[in-house]
């Protein structure tokens, strides 16, 4: 068995999750110097957490109780605020002038490049803790190995997300705990939420020709080494829990090639809609 | 910024605070008049000092009704998060949602210093028993919504909460200290969203101006009955629990939202509406006291809605508060045993 730091524990816990975007340039064309699958890089970075900072923002106002609503409200905000950087980072790297609202709002499912696990409707509370449980352990382990990379500008966007995400996962965890290991009927309620996930967790792992690419050129993380890593710290957790670990089964997936579920085009409509009513507007 | 750092059960404040510094051997008499004197010296009242029951009912009464307000007062926003149209503005509704969440927190903690569970109050807004603010009984139709309630319902409780900052009850008055800080953000931050409105494109400068006309009558309402029916104004004037009457406020959010108005060319939908020379205050047309009074006995458009809402996030929530419990005292037993 290796050893897996123990990034659940208070321990790693960081001052807290930031919503301060830095200052954000207009995008305009940067030397082309960068590799070609850099965009959709990108893109897949920056949809993950649009969409699940969006799904996490439909619980504001109605959460369990209101120091969830506050947390929730938080983790969404942080996730957001990290799309925002990547997608206007990408709008630079595509040089047509795109910025990230226009990426956010005028492309359409087919062009979104988001994991199918993130874009899946909030549930109950059990399902989306552990869905984010599920995601934040693997987005803790992609921004440690981003904010290395070798592309400067991603590095630090990567490095600032990497001290919100260790809060993020601190809070997940606990939660996925405390229901595992709570009352008959919210370990129910998590083992249930946690065997409908399973199946969406090993597209996280699959890289496709864009990570292999950004993995030649020092910038993107080896997925398949993160797997082990992200096995471990959510074998530990679900220990704790006493949740059992589903035994991995067919994969569902193709995200990242714009193949998505049918929940994703419901949750555009509802987020596009008044910025595609309003072409050119400015808000 | 993690906004609302709380302990466990929610509160800074501690229950055990709530106990009463009562001298053994003084009748009632003499401490409601030793009460009345601190008042009338203009002292703060603690949660540990002797209060008259009327006086620890009222302001129960009064901060569970505000943060209520500020709990119910995330529906009608929250519904626009999710269509915000714009990232920078999606981040900033969230944030002010998130805000009031906090308000609504710090203000029950506020309540329980007076000897009163949380769990006592949510009861009493969920059966129905407590008020909340009748403003966030109108729904929200368009996204200039969003700018409007910043600009006149966050404007409208700046200052009334300006006021309260000044209250007798010194966790009360703590607590609009901190608060009013935030409203003011959000109040600039949706007179910023009506600003871009009107000078953007025909279509968003009508959706400003629909909205104005929608919150304008609504927003004077908020600011309580006029002073004629409101009964208790008199005691919670002289127990400085209020500072102002309904209607000086009323008049002092007029006199400053008119001149903010004009300069963003949109109109207020009062004819009557003009500058007194003399007062150098704005005179106003007649306020419908009726749909006020309709709204407050739950005939608002959204009444039901919004207490559905908050019933459904209860019940809902039901089996992660029992989770949360559950699994606490399990911690506390494994502590507590010597074989850990
Ligand atoms: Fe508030
Ligand atoms: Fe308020
Ligand atoms: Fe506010």
């Amino acid at each position: 068995m290796r050893e897996t730091r123990p990034i659940t524990s208070a321990a790693s816990r960081s001052s807290g999750p930031s919503n301060e975007l830095g200052p954000l340039t207009p995008s305009s064309p940067i030397a082309p110097s960068s590799p070609p699958k850099l965009f959709p890089f990108l893109l897949g970075l920056a949809d993950d957490r649009l969409v699940l900072g969006h799904r996490l923002s439909e619980w504001c106002g109605h959460g369990p109780i209101l120091e969830e609503d506050i947390a929730l409200a938080n983790i969404a905000l942080d996730l957001v605020g990290q799309a925002t950087l990547l997608l206007n980072l990408a709008g630079k790297i595509e040089g047509k002038g795109r910025s990230e609202d226009a990426l956010a709002y005028f492309r359409d499912g087919g062009e979104f490049r988001n994991l199918h696990i993130v874009e899946l409707p909030k549930g109950d509370y059990a399902y989306t803790i552990v869905r984010q449980f599920l995601f934040d352990v693997y987005s803790y382990h992609v921004l440690e190995q981003l904010q290395k990379g070798a592309h400067r500008e991603l590095a630090g966007i990567a490095a600032k997300g990497f001290k919100e995400v260790r809060y993020h996962v601190r809070h997940s965890s606990e939660w996925v705990v405390r229901m595992g290991d709570g009352t008959d009927e919210s370990h129910a309620r998590a083992q249930k939420a946690l065997d409908d996930l399973w199946r969406f967790t090993p597209e996280m792992f699959r890289p496709d020709a864009v990570d292999i690419e950004m993995q030649e050129h020092g910038i993107g993380p080896d997925l398949t080494a993160l797997k082990p890593q992200w096995d471990g710290v959510v074998r530990e957790v679900m220990g704790r829990s006493t949740l059992v670990m589903p035994a991995d089964s067919y994969m569902i997936g193709g995200g990242r090639n714009g193949k998505h579920t049918e929940f994703l085009g419901h949750m555009l409509a509802e987020m596009q809609i008044v910025a595609r009513s309003h072409p050119g507007a400015e808000w | 910024m993690w906004r609302a750092a709380v302990t466990k059960n929610g509160c800074r404040q501690s229950r055990e605070k709530v106990m009463e510094k009562q001298p053994a051997a003084t009748t009632d008499e003499d401490l409601n008049a030793a009460f009345e004197a601190r008042i009338a010296n203009g002292e703060t009242i603690e949660p540990k000092d002797w209060m008259p029951e009327r006086y620890r009912t009222q302001l129960i009464r009064m901060m569970s009704q505000h943060a209520h307000s500020e709990i119910v007062g995330m529906l009608p926003e929250g519904n626009w998060i999710t269509r915000a149209p714009s990232l920078r503005r999606k981040m900033t509704l969230l944030a002010k949602v998130q805000d009031e969440a906090g308000h609504g927190l710090y203000i029950y903690c506020g309540a329980e210093t007076l000897g009163i569970d949380r769990a006592e109050l949510v009861d009493q807004l969920l059966s129905g028993r407590a008020k909340y603010s009748s403003i966030f009984n109108y729904p929200t139709l368009t996204w200039a919504d969003i700018g409007v309630i910043g600009w006149f319902v966050d404007g409208a409780a700046i200052v009334n909460q300006t006021v309260l900052a000044k209250a007798s009850y010194g966790p009360y008055a703590r607590a609009m200290i901190r608060i009013c800080k935030e409203e003011n953000f959000h109040k600039k931050q949706g007179y910023e969203i009506i600003a871009t409105l009107a000078r953007g494109t025909p279509a968003q400068k009508a959706m400003a101006q629909d909205a104005v006309n929608r919150w304008w009558w609504p927003s004077l309402m908020m600011l309580g009955p006029s002073d004629t029916d409101s009964p208790n104004t008199a005691e919670l004037m002289r127990w400085r629990v209020k500072r102002k009457t309904n209607d000086e406020l009323r008049q002092r959010f007029i006199d400053l939202t008119v001149p903010q108005a004009e300069a963003v060319g949109l109109t207020l939908p009062d004819p009557d509406l003009k500058l007194n020379p003399e007062t150098n205050s704005y005179d106003f047309g007649p306020i419908d006291w009726e749909e006020f009074w309709a709204v407050v006995k739950g005939n608002g458009p959204c009444n039901r809605e919004r207490l559905q809402a908050r019933r459904d996030a209860h019940e809902n929530g039901r089996w992660v508060r029992e989770a949360a419990e559950a699994y606490a005292s399990k911690q506390q037993r494994a502590a507590q045993s010597p074989a850990a």
